[in-house]
């Protein structure tokens, strides 16, 4: 199954790498992580996306508490919270081809960040899926570059 | 009055309580051993190799229960420190390790002697810290003391650039720490001490399985009081020695691959397993589905990350063990001897005794079990290698006190066992320190006997030397069709005058009747080393024997 971890650290230099390396030498494979500062300045806020079991999830919550630098953890469970990633496509485009383009980018209500003579960069922001689809939709008129950040999710309410 | 970092890094260290430190020299810690040059307080232990600096570090904490300290120069010297380093992790020894690191304007750019230590030791550490400013020393210190000692000890590396060393501060020391992500959990859910007392209550055929978890929470004697109360078998981990008595009537000695067949029977036979302070471990499980497979299980320990890492646990409970056992056994109702139990357990100790065959040839149980006799009553602590002459030197002398018994379980460090025995013997000068060695693991940190003499150490060397990589080869033996691949030792020098030429006392025994007049002889060296070279059976082996994976019931016994 994969999980949202949330894990709210220390903003020391040096953390990124004590709980990328947990992972890695625990065999907890990491699909994406997605680091920033949070409202305070001293604390960083990681989101990290594995997969695993249960009982995989409380011993990497575990571990992940067991270093000195972390001060809270959480699964976050999709019913239970939004989640954005953020991707910038590169799609090839000419006279022909742009105003269908520019369509797809109206459903998915992303949107046109540059256009040049033979392309143009969309953004879109979006659960992982949606993405995914617009990715499909574009694919045939030729994607030069794509670039994703990691997911990023709070919990509803509270 | 402003001191330099090198200073202040003296003065934090005299607060926290540091008498020793075991270090080497070299470029970049040149402040800090100017500034020990002047200083009345500290000692300082000049070892021959990093690796016996971080060992004898770990040794000294684990005879004294106070943390270790060692120190190396940045690079090689840092590098050296890591097997230690990496020992003290896997069995939770309290040690600092401080590190000299190149000048803060060289970091990263692939300076002389410059090693990313933090990097490296990442994953071998409780903690680390590379300290940048020297304002920020005090408190990193402070820090890392209470993190080495506090929860689940460990050893924390503290990494020091040069010029951290040499740049001054007005010093002060924190009275206090205050580490918001760190605080470890000490008291048990009164919930889960409940559910303990009553799981206890029902029991019919209890064992107490206890770790090293237990005598660095200083619980040695919280353990027996509840064994006592409530007439529990006690079987303890390799680590665990020294936990409760094995000259105790509710003793089974060691449990797993080369426990007693005792211990693994009634392990798998019991109904309530009370894991304290130990961490199923694969040497100690075996097959892990068939470990215990009819018990409830109560698990204490200070790390919840160990708590259903590798079993599924009934009653986990989070605590110190010797506060949690305090507020069992203040709740737990005194129970008779459950004497179906005890008679089953005794028939297994008659039938399965821990064993072996006398022959014209010395056997190295034989010599352990003669050092027992003649030390018993003493203050002694036995010190081991890796190999068989560890689990021979666990199953064949008995420990009734903890901090009786240094030995590297975790990580197995061939090597560990001189440079250990140095430390224990400075912390504890008046105990007969002895290390039991291998001809194998002796080799690997020989260097140490300079350390010894200069020292006058009077650390007794016991060499149960069988010309084998013994351990290696009994597997050969037993599980790779006596294919002796590289295990032959037969061309090692001759130990006697390697140990004479460090200036240690020394004798090679070839007969079994002169093993008891060695031994004693050993003991009136009071002033320097002494090495015993035993010359003792090829190719005996260690039982019983728990192949790797197999039940531990299903042990090869001989």
């Amino acid at each position: 199954m994969r999980h949202t971890i949330s894990v709210i650290v220390e903003n020391k230099p040096g953390v990124l790498s004590r709980v990328a390396g947990l992972f890695a030498r625990r065999g907890f494979n990491i699909e994406s992580l997605a680091v920033g500062v949070t409202e305070d300045p001293n604390v960083s806020r990681m989101t990290i996306v594995a997969e695993g079991d249960e009982r995989d999830l409380e011993q990497i919550t575990k571990q992940l508490y067991k270093l000195i630098d972390t001060l809270k953890v959480f699964d976050l469970p999709r019913e239970k919270a939004v989640e954005r990633e953020l991707a910038l496509i590169k799609v090839a485009a000419n006279e022909k081809t742009r105003s269908d383009i520019t369509q797809i980018v109206e459903i998915f209500r992303a949107q046109v960040l540059d256009v040049s003579e033979d392309s143009v960069v969309i953004e879109i922001s979006d659960e992982a899926d949606k993405i995914e689809s617009m990715e499909k939709m574009l694919r045939r008129f030729g994607i030069k570059e794509l670039v994703r950040t990691g997911k990023i999710a709070l919990e509803r309410g509270g | 009055m402003e001191i330099s970092g090198a200073q202040a890094l003296l003065e934090c260290l005299k607060k926290e309580g540091v008498e020793i430190i075991f270090g080497y020299p070299g470029g970049v810690v040149l402040p800090l051993y100017d500034a020990l040059y002047s200083d009345k307080t500290i000692k300082h232990i000049l070892v021959r190799h990093e690796q016996g600096a971080a060992h004898a570090a770990d040794g000294y904490a684990r005879a004294t229960g106070k943390v270790g300290v060692c120190l190396a120069t940045s690079g090689p010297g840092a590098t050296n420190l890591t097997t230690g380093i990496a020992n003290a992790h896997m069995d939770s020894i309290p040690m600092i390790a401080i590190t000299g690191q190149v000048a803060t304007p060289l970091l990263g750019k692939d300076s002389f002697q410059e090693a990313d230590i933090t990097g490296i030791t990442l994953p071998i550490a409780k903690h680390n810290y590379l300290i940048k400013k020297t304002e920020d020393l005090p408190r990193i210190v402070k820090e890392a003391f209470y993190i080495a000692r506090s929860g689940r000890p460990g050893p924390v590396v503290i990494d020091i650039p040069k010029d951290v060393f040499v740049n001054k501060i007005k010093f002060s020391y924190p009275d206090k720490v205050e580490i918001k992500s760190y605080k470890p959990n000490l008291q048990g859910h009164p919930k889960q001490i409940s559910l303990a007392c009553k799981a206890i209550a029902a029991a019919k055929r209890p064992v107490m399985y206890v770790g090293g978890g237990a005598i660095s929470a200083n619980a040695a004697g919280e353990v027996k009081q509840l064994a006592e109360k409530c007439n529990i078998p006690v079987t303890t981990t390799l680590m665990g020695l020294g936990a409760f008595p094995g000259t105790h009537e509710l003793s089974l000695g060691m449990l797993g691959m080369h426990g007693t067949a005792y211990a693994n029977y009634a392990v798998t036979d019991c109904d309530l397993l009370i894991a304290v302070g130990a961490r199923f471990d694969d040497r100690v499980t075996g097959h892990i589905d068939k470990f215990a497979p009819n018990a409830k299980i109560i698990h204490m320990d200070v790390d919840p990350a160990e708590i259903g890492k590798n079993v599924r646990v009934d009653v986990p409970i989070v605590g110190d063990v010797k506060n949690v056992l305090r507020a069992i056994i203040e709740k737990v109702a005194a129970k008779e001897k459950h004497a179906e139990w005890v008679a089953q357990i005794e028939e297994w100790k008659k039938k399965y005794p821990l064993a072996y065959k006398s022959t014209k040839e010395i056997k190295p149980q034989y010599v352990i079990e003669e050092f027992y006799r003649l030390t018993q009553g003493r203050d002694v602590i036995i010190v081991t290698e890796v190999g068989q002459n560890q689990m021979w030197s666990a199953q064949f002398f008995k420990y009734d006190k903890p901090r009786t018994w240094i030995s590297s379980g975790g990580l197995g460090t061939m090597g560990f066992g001189l440079p250990a025995a140095n430390g224990a013997q400075f912390g504890r000068p008046n105990a007969i320190v002895a290390d039991f060695a291998g001809d194998g693991s002796i080799q690997m940190n020989i260097q140490e006997l300079t350390t010894a003499v200069n020292n006058r150490l009077p650390i007794k060397i016991f060499v149960l030397d069988n010309c084998f990589l013994g351990m290696v080869r009994q597997w050969q033996e037993l599980i790779y069709e006596r294919h002796y691949s590289h295990t032959n030792l037969c061309n090692n020098p001759d130990l006697v005058r390697v140990a004479e030429a460090y200036g240690a006392a020394a004798r090679r025994v070839e007969k079994v009747e002169d093993v008891k007049a060695a031994l004693e002889w050993s003991l009136t060296i009071t002033d320097r080393p002494a090495l015993i070279d035993f010359m003792v059976a090829k190719e005996e082996n260690v039982f019983p024997f728990v192949p790797p994976g197999q039940p531990i019931n299903e042990m090869l016994i001989d």
